[in-house]
């Protein structure tokens, strides 16, 4: 997108820990109107809390969350006003409608909370086209289980859509839908990108779904971000060696795949250094003294979401030649 | 060539329900020899894992097989039950789909490891134990994780150790159902090469059944593609993924776009629709309702698995003749 | 127009219940002498002469056998006791009515404020009510109804006092099940608030356990007020099944043999909690197998 996008939201050094756990271990990521980001990374490294937390679902221990850049509110007063603004798609649509509530009190839920005047019917109906449920008439009295996966999913994105906000936080938005449903949700999310101007942070462990709809990519390991970029840089030349591990391992991938060995640590104990140093091929390939103590025992600076950066030494030494 | 491991003919599945029969598999042909291996492609309500349960008869009762289900040779559907129950697990075992939730959480994880070796009656307790440990660094754990809860152990360790209590009678054929649809991508490839692995080592054959093509064709020699309850297309795995010839199959491969492809870049491709309820499958090809490139003949005629060049079959009217 | 939707869907549900609760013949007996009862006690004063319950206007002798106008024989004032029974009934079944209200209203509010704010809150109001689940629930009561005016209130609070920890164990858990799914992050994230969540999405999953769990706590404060009136705890001037056999008791009807003063009462709370029971568990196999699967 263009340089100078007004940034929605931010997330500013912020850590979210749950006792001696360090879920989100310093984060500064920032989704800019009319963008889609992806948020990637394998389960464990907070990508799931970053987005609670960008929310306000989740207190940061630290750090903080602006939203057109003023700080979120505290209060729960303050809180309701900004849900108006930024919204949440869950992963599992079948958990996230209520079983007992029709299509047109799930969508309406949220108009009802926040008391939106207008004609209740009108704003209900106007969200089901936008997501994709036409004539919307015809799915006001149908419950959860009478919808297939994907419609599910199109309500819950309806029922967000019903506020009018301008950030969509989607967790895993298609991950329980099947292969074949997969693409008309994420030509959705395009849609409202292109249609409404919607920005959203998609949060997955699917490398091919940044690629299908996602601008700029941020790869999360142990709570940090270790690469992040243009989606067509990123995913095609990486440097950090833990995104160039995800991309070898995938299965249409060309070239042999480094398997990394192991899973990702615990968050509560974040390796010292560099964290991904225990699991880094380039390190265990053999990298000159200097570097490789500096991997052991330096840890990297916070690589800033808004730019393209990579946390790494190796990287670093390179770049600097 | 021997006979095969695992041979399917005109085999079906139905489930008689309070509204009538419903059809879940609709007549497939199967083949899997020793060593090979074969993936299943399909979505939710295609009947692959109906087909998987079914070679070992743990469907539930209102499930009527027809047709000719041999394991080695042998009919499953006629088998004695004493004899099923032999079969079971030392012939064919299964990895079943959400397998990390199929481990008992208040039983040690050596201990259900070897429950098939002691129900089979295989030995004595050092000999159990020596072969749990066996079975557990075959799977890439330490012998001593034998001692370990359920919770005690990751997702992808406790992957490993349904692979290592499906290996535990050594049989001829594992099914896996979906093993790796819940795990990351790195812990995927993890599990992905100790199957290649295993498979290379112990000789078996294996039947995978995914969603994920890739998947499939990265492990799998040959692939079958299902829907509706039927083969839709069947070859050799990387024909099949390199150049589908059933939009089915198409639709499917571009679900999961290879990164660095430029006409997938911000342009997601999917299907319309639903994958069908098996109780109410529409007239002529069950595909036809989706299908992007749909003939006026294809809502009459229901078409069937047909060659459609060497080593490769394919149920639509664009590719055969009906 | 929305309104309606909700409606629509109320009236659809609950015809799928009737439906499958008439499956149940057991059930379906039940419900059947419970409206039978019911009906006789609503009716009471209109088809029969309550005059007849004064002492002062006994117009039959002392423990007359049945026979001679008098169906059921007379109690030891002379009046007749198939009055008796039918008015005795009418107290009963509104102090096991209004009991029941009083704990599981207690109970479900106690747990579900326990189950949905956690903290302290869960922390004190656990204790309170393991507190009054292990005093013995009778021995409670007893002492309640000693130490306030004696009276069908004292026993409604009596019996409401010590059948509510039940409930809240059974609704907290309940609570805690339905806050666990994805739809109540949802309505959150959507900026609800407690009463919200509590309102629209808690309560109306849990109000059908609580349902059921209503009509067999009916049968067992049945019993408890028959029991209390039994020791003589009950209210002296209105008659209920338990003062009449405390009454028998009392006056010697035992010894006398007179098995019409004794056998009536007892039947009619043996039938009368067996037909709560049985709708109760009919209720509890329809609603349930509906909240598991959700």
């Amino acid at each position: 997108m263009t340089q100078g996008e007004s940034t929605l939201l931010r997330a500013d050094d912020v850590s979210v820990r749950f006792g001696a756990a360090r879920a989100v271990d310093g984060v500064e990521l920032d989704i800019r109107a009319g963008e889609i980001i992806a948020l990637v990374g394998e389960s464990g490294c907070g990508k799931t809390t970053l987005a609670r937390t960008l929310l306000g679902l989740q207190q940061p221990t630290s750090g903080r969350v602006l939203y057109e850049g003023k700080p979120l509110p505290t209060g729960t007063r303050g809180l309701r006003e900004y849900r108006r603004h930024a919204q949440l798609i869950l992963q599992d649509p079948t958990g996230a409608l209520n079983p007992r509530h029709s299509v047109y009190e799930a969508v309406a839920e949220g108009l009802r909370i926040h008391r939106v005047p207008g004609d209740e019917r009108e704003l209900v109906a106007s969200a089901l086209s936008r997501a994709g449920l036409r004539p919307p008439e015809r799915f006001f009295g149908l419950v959860p289980h009478e919808l297939s996966g994907g419609q599910r999913q199109r309500v819950v994105i309806a029922g967000a859509l019903a506020l009018d906000p301008s950030v969509l936080i989607a967790d895993e938005p298609v991950a329980s839908l099947d292969a074949s449903v997969r693409g008309e949700i994420l030509a959705l999310l395009l849609r409202l990108r292109d249609d409404l101007g919607l920005a959203a942070l998609v949060v997955t462990h699917d490398l091919g779904l940044a690629w299908n709809i996602a601008d700029r990519v941020a790869v999360m390991y142990l709570g940090r971000i270790v690469e992040s970029g243009p989606v067509e840089q990123v995913l095609t030349a990486p440097s950090h060696p833990y995104t160039k591990a995800l991309l070898s391992v995938l299965p249409e991938s060309e070239g042999p795949a480094t398997v990394l060995a192991g899973e990702t640590p615990d968050p509560s104990r974040v390796p010292t250094g560099c964290r991904f140093h225990p699991r880094c091929p380039l390190l265990a390939a053999g990298l000159p003294d200097s570097v490789a103590d500096r991997c052991r025992t330096v840890d990297l600076p916070i690589v800033d979401g808004a730019s393209p950066g990579v946390a790494c030494h190796a990287v670093e030494v390179a770049t600097a030649r | 060539m021997g006979e095969p491991l695992l041979e399917l003919r005109s085999a079906t599945v139905d489930y008689r329900t309070a509204n009538g029969l419903v059809p879940a598999v609709r007549g497939v042909d199967l083949r899997i020899d020793a060593g090979q291996t074969l993936g299943l492609a399909g979505e939710s309500g295609c009947g692959k894992s109906t087909l998987a349960m079914a070679v070992l008869r743990l469907l539930p009762r209102n499930a009527a097989i027809g047709g000719e289900i041999l394991l080695g040779g042998e009919n499953v559907t006629d088998m004695s039950w004493g004899r099923l129950r032999a079969v079971r697990w030392a012939e064919a075992s299964v990895v079943f789909q959400g397998a990390m939730h199929a481990l008992n959480p208040v039983r040690r994880v050596g201990d259900q490891i070897a429950e098939p070796i002691r129900l089979h009656g295989k030995g004595s307790v050092e000999r159990v134990d020596h072969r749990v440990g066996e079975l557990l660094e075959q799977v890439g754990l330490p012998a001593r994780r034998a001692r370990a809860y359920p919770h005690e152990l990751s997702g992808g360790q406790r992957q490993r150790v349904m692979i290592a209590m499906a290996l535990a009678c050594s049989p001829g054929l594992i099914i896996a159902d979906e093993p790796t649809t819940a795990l990351d991508v790195m812990v995927q490839a993890q599990v992905l090469t100790l199957l290649s692995r295993l498979v290379d080592e112990l000789d078996i054959g294996l039947l995978m059944i995914s969603h994920d093509l890739s998947v499939l064709a990265s492990t799998c020699q040959r692939l079958a593609v299902m829907y509706a309850g039927r083969i839709v297309e069947q070859g050799k795995a990387v024909d099949v993924l390199r150049e589908p010839r059933h939009p089915y199959t198409k639709a499917l491969a571009a679900a999961f776009p290879t990164i660095g492809d430029a006409s997938s870049r911000l342009s997601p491709r999917g299907l319309a629709g639903d994958p069908p309820d098996p109780s109410d499958l529409p007239g002529g090809c069950p595909f036809h309702p989706r299908c992007p490139s749909v003939l006026p003949e294809c809502s009459g005629t229901d078409v069937l698995l047909r060659p459609v060049s060497e080593d490769r079959t394919s149920a639509c009217l664009l590719e055969v003749e009906p | 127009m929305t309104a309606s939707i909700a409606w629509q869907r109320r009236r659809a549900a609950a015809g799928r219940v009737w439906s499958q609760f008439r499956t149940d013949r057991g059930g379906l007996i039940g419900l059947a002498v419970l409206v039978v009862i019911v009906l006789l006690a609503v009716l009471a004063p209109l088809i029969s002469d309550r005059s007849g319950l004064d002492v002062t206007h006994a117009t039959g002798g002392v423990l007359q056998p049945p026979g001679d106008g008098f169906l059921l024989g007379t109690d030891e004032s002379g009046r007749s006791v198939l009055l008796l029974l039918l008015w005795g009934s009418r107290v009963s079944l509104l102090v096991g009515l209004a009991a029941t209200l009083l704990s599981v209203g207690v109970g479900t509010v106690v747990g579900v404020l326990m189950a949905h704010f956690g903290g302290w809150a869960q922390a004190v109001l656990m204790r309170v009510t393991d507190f009054f689940l292990v005093l013995p629930s009778l021995v409670l009561a007893a002492v309640l109804s000693t130490v306030l005016t004696p009276g069908i209130g004292t026993i409604i609070i009596a019996i409401g006092a010590t059948a509510w920890p039940t409930t809240a164990r059974l609704v907290r858990s309940q609570t805690l099940s339905v806050e666990s799914r994805p739809y109540i992050e949802r309505s959150w994230a959507l900026g609800a608030g407690h009463w919200h969540v509590i309102g629209k999405h808690v309560l109306p999953a849990v109000a059908p356990l609580v349902f059921a769990n209503t009509t067999l706590n009916v049968a067992n404060s049945i019993i408890t007020e028959s029991t209390l009136s039994f020791l003589g705890l009950g209210d002296p001037n209105s008659p209920s099944w338990g003062s009449m056999l405390h009454n028998a008791l009392q006056t010697g009807a035992v010894t006398a043999r007179a098995w019409w003063y004794l056998l009536p009462p007892g039947v009619a709370i043996g039938v009368v909690v067996l037909a709560f029971m049985m709708c109760g568990r009919a209720l509890e196999a329809v609603l349930n197998p509906r909240l598991r699967e959700r």
